[in-house]
């Protein structure tokens, strides 16, 4: 069975479990960090930096603001190069489209392109139950699905496991799915790589049909943009007979002018590599349309919405429809490096997924309800982002809501609190009670409060309260100190 | 200046937390600033800047408090505060909060670019780094997130620190990293919080330092908690006790001294 983040504790409780596992948090906080530390310096390498994110942000602003035009153009392009184009409202009807072209091909082992969207609406294990193997052939998605496991960050899906898991992993598992992993596997990184090169071989050299998403797709052509390192998509997108390419509506640019941006931000903020080691761009089936016989023969694409025009209709949230998904701000987070990706209970982790997620499934869910409050409010994701996301002021936006959909009785009666007459201490008095603080500054040192403000005391004290307050000490002294 | 010119009238923003728990911090500000030549008033009628409301999602009370903000310092020129996080609030929160009260957010605006930050104050508009001050202890300054990405202190701390005489100053190894503390963050995710301000507490004591400064009481009170709690003797102090201290005062009792220091 496909794992999946159906029924997830809210934020506070996933990640309680998270952060207690030891072995995960030091993954986490390694890979994080190598991967912090070489984005920094490539960005640093561009003397344009800052002005190419504020093109990537208005031009991703310009797209949002007439997107339906973009779309209708690349359906039109699309469909003139040979393809076909598919409109899904939401996670159900796009895997119901991709099941029955899958099933209309006859084929029931595929192999694809790793894909967030692909994830997010389930795919796989809508393929699954429709009698359909789907194989993922990005190394970390391999990990992933091998391990039977839940993708943890956007571009490195299995960034929560270090590679003697993940041999364990290949050793258990490959034979059961194909190709064995080789006799005497070590972890060594290289062998690793090339166990999963011979066990993916197989899949490329054997599939007709082959499902991907995109990065980018660009209106004025109608063609699409796969960025990836291993090489893995250009051999699914070019040997597969039939391919389907699942797309959310936010991946559209303008033109090839504006994709130009992208490619120079996006490998250099996602894995701290000057330029993607692979760039696939296709459109339709060519001007050939198929008939040179190279490539696939039938190209399909799905447009998904699947909560994206909700998140548009939010001004203050549809700025998280630029994201680009290059990870960096989870590489950045502080709470994502202490809990891992799972504790967001979706496939869009970290800062972008604690205002994705409520943007595009509603705060009713007690669960995307938590997602905004999963943040310090530190603010360093908003400074690599490179679309410019200003993730503090969305965060407090969504809180903003959360409040005012009264889901949080104590604390609106602690924080509403505040009268037509301004009395100091009542204010802020209020602002203590609501995050529990003026129960653990009356009581003695080295306890533990019952309830919802046990956490607090179980890793501090609290300063003991002063005898004289600073507005008694200025009645009596005037500011005279001596 | 011309000779009947007062000057121009401050004010002090202690804010709640400093006023009911840190009152060291304000005393401290008045006798800094008047040291450096300001006389302070400090308008009784000041209550919270609402910015634990205003984070957690409240913002009708946030635009009540803005409101009482607005009138307490309305009349004054500079409004001084010794907190990153709060002196942020009139130019970040207030303007979201007042949507829907144009009278409001017109002063707002009018008055939000008086309000300012105490190291920002002192080296920017006073247009002084060293301060008179002695401190003969080995200290460290953790940038606190609001100080470092919104109100963008930049290198002000730090150059008012090394400034002291007498100071032993230490970087703190990956300073710019969030404590953990973030408000309702801290109690909504205490497990969480806890992991972070557990490598915050960590880096502090790497330095070997006996005095963690920063500029928001907050945060100091978060770290101060977990050192505290584990045992360890160092003291968490608003940087501005330190600029406060001048020879006359000496040491700070209970505090090794640096040696060599005079
Ligand atoms: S929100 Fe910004 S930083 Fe985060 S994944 Fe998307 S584009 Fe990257």
């Amino acid at each position: 069975m496909t794992r999946s983040f159906l029924g997830w504790p809210a934020f506070p409780e996933a990640a309680e479990r998270e952060v207690g596992n030891r072995q995960l948090r030091e993954n986490v906080r390694r890979a994080t960090h190598t991967i912090r530390g070489k984005r920094a310096v490539l960005a640093a390498e561009r003397p344009d930096w800052e002005a190419l994110r504020d093109a990537a942000a208005g031009i991703k602003d310009q797209v949002l603001a007439n997107l339906e035009s973009h779309l209708l153009q690349v359906e039109e392009k699309v469909t003139a190069a040979g393809g076909t184009v598919h409109w899904a409202r939401d996670a159900a009807e796009a895997n119901r489209i991709v099941t029955d072209l899958v099933r209309a091909t006859g084929e029931r082992e595929i192999v694809k392109v790793k894909s967030m969207l692909t994830e997010e609406i389930g795919l796989d294990a809508a393929l699954e139950a429709a009698g359909i193997n789907a194989r993922e052939t990005d190394l970390a998605a391999t990990i992933v699905q091998l391990g039977d496991d839940l993708p943890s960050h956007v571009v490195v899906p299995a960034l929560h496991r270090n590679r003697t898991e993940i041999r364990d992993i290949f050793v258990r598992e490959m034979g059961r799915h194909g190709r064995p992993a080789p006799e005497g596997l070590t972890d060594e990184p290289a062998e690793l790589a090339e166990a999963a090169r011979l066990h993916l071989r197989e899949k490329f050299l054997g599939a007709k049909v082959a499902v991907s998403g995109a990065n980018f797709l660009v209106a004025e052509t109608g063609t699409l943009v796969v960025v990836e390192s291993e090489g893995n998509g250009r051999m699914c997108l070019t040997l597969a007979d039939t391919l389907i390419s699942v797309v959310g509506i936010e991946k559209t640019v303008p033109s090839w002018q504006d994709l130009e941006v992208f490619l120079q931000l996006l490998a250099r903020n996602a894995t701290g590599e000057r330029m993607a080691p692979y760039t696939s761009t296709w459109t339709g089936l060519g001007p050939s349309k198929g008939a040179d016989g190279d490539g696939p023969q039938t190209f399909h694409l799905v447009l998904v919405d699947n909560g994206r025009t909700r998140a548009l209709a939010d001004p203050t949230g549809r700025q998280a429809l630029r994201c680009i998904r290059c990870g960096a701000c989870m590489n950045i987070c502080p709470v994502y490096e202490r809990t891992g990706g799972h504790a967001y209970g979706s496939v869009y982790p970290g800062p972008i997924g604690a205002i994705l997620n409520p943007l595009l499934k509603g705060l009713d869910d007690p669960q995307t309800a938590s997602l905004p409050y999963a943040s310090t409010l530190c603010g360093a994701c908003n400074e690599v982002c490179p679309v410019r996301i200003r993730f503090t002021d969305v965060l407090l936006d969504l809180r903003a809501q959360v409040a005012d959909g009264g889901k949080h009785p104590v604390e609106r009666a602690a924080l509403g609190a505040v009268g037509g007459v301004m009395e100091h201490q009542a204010a802020w008095k209020a602002a203590v009670k609501s995050i529990g603080l003026v129960g653990p500054l009356l009581l003695p040192r080295k306890i533990r409060l019952p309830g919802p403000l046990g956490g607090w005391t179980d890793s501090r004290t609290v300063p003991a309260i002063p005898r004289e307050s600073f507005r008694t000490w200025w009645k009596r002294t005037e500011g005279d100190a001596k | 200046m011309p000779p009947n010119d007062p000057g121009p009238r401050t004010a002090l923003f202690v804010t709640c937390l400093n006023d009911t728990l840190f009152p060291g911090t304000g005393r401290a500000t008045v006798t800094l600033l008047r040291r450096l030549g300001v006389e302070v008033d400090f308008p009784p009628a000041q209550s919270c800047c609402g910015q634990m409301h205003f984070n957690t999602g409240y913002r009708k009370e946030t635009a009540k408090l803005a409101r009482h903000f607005v009138d307490t310092f309305g009349g004054y020129d500079r409004i001084v505060v010794p907190s990153a996080s709060c002196a942020g609030m009139p130019a970040e929160a207030y303007p979201q909060a007042a949507v829907g009260d144009p009278g409001l957010a017109r002063e707002v605006a009018e008055l939000a670019p008086r309000v300012v930050e105490l190291t920002e104050y002192l080296t920017d508009r006073l247009g002084v780094v060293e301060v008179g001050a002695y401190f003969p202890h080995r200290v460290t300054y953790h940038p606190t997130c609001h100080s470092l990405r919104a109100t963008r202190l930049g290198e002000r701390p730090y150059r008012l620190l090394r400034a002291v005489s007498g100071i032993d100053f230490v970087e703190l190894p990956a300073q710019d990293e969030c404590c953990g503390f973030g408000g309702t963050f801290s109690v909504k995710n205490p497990a969480v919080s806890g992991a972070m301000n557990g490598d915050k507490a960590r880096h502090v004591l790497e330095t070997g330092v006996s005095v963690l400064a920063a500029v928001d009481n907050s945060c100091l009170m978060n770290i101060g908690g977990r050192l505290n709690r584990d045992g360890h003797p160092v003291r968490t102090l608003h940087l501005v006790e330190i600029l406060a201290r001048t020879e006359q005062d000496g040491p700070m009792p209970g505090l090794p001294v640096v040696e060599g220091a005079r």
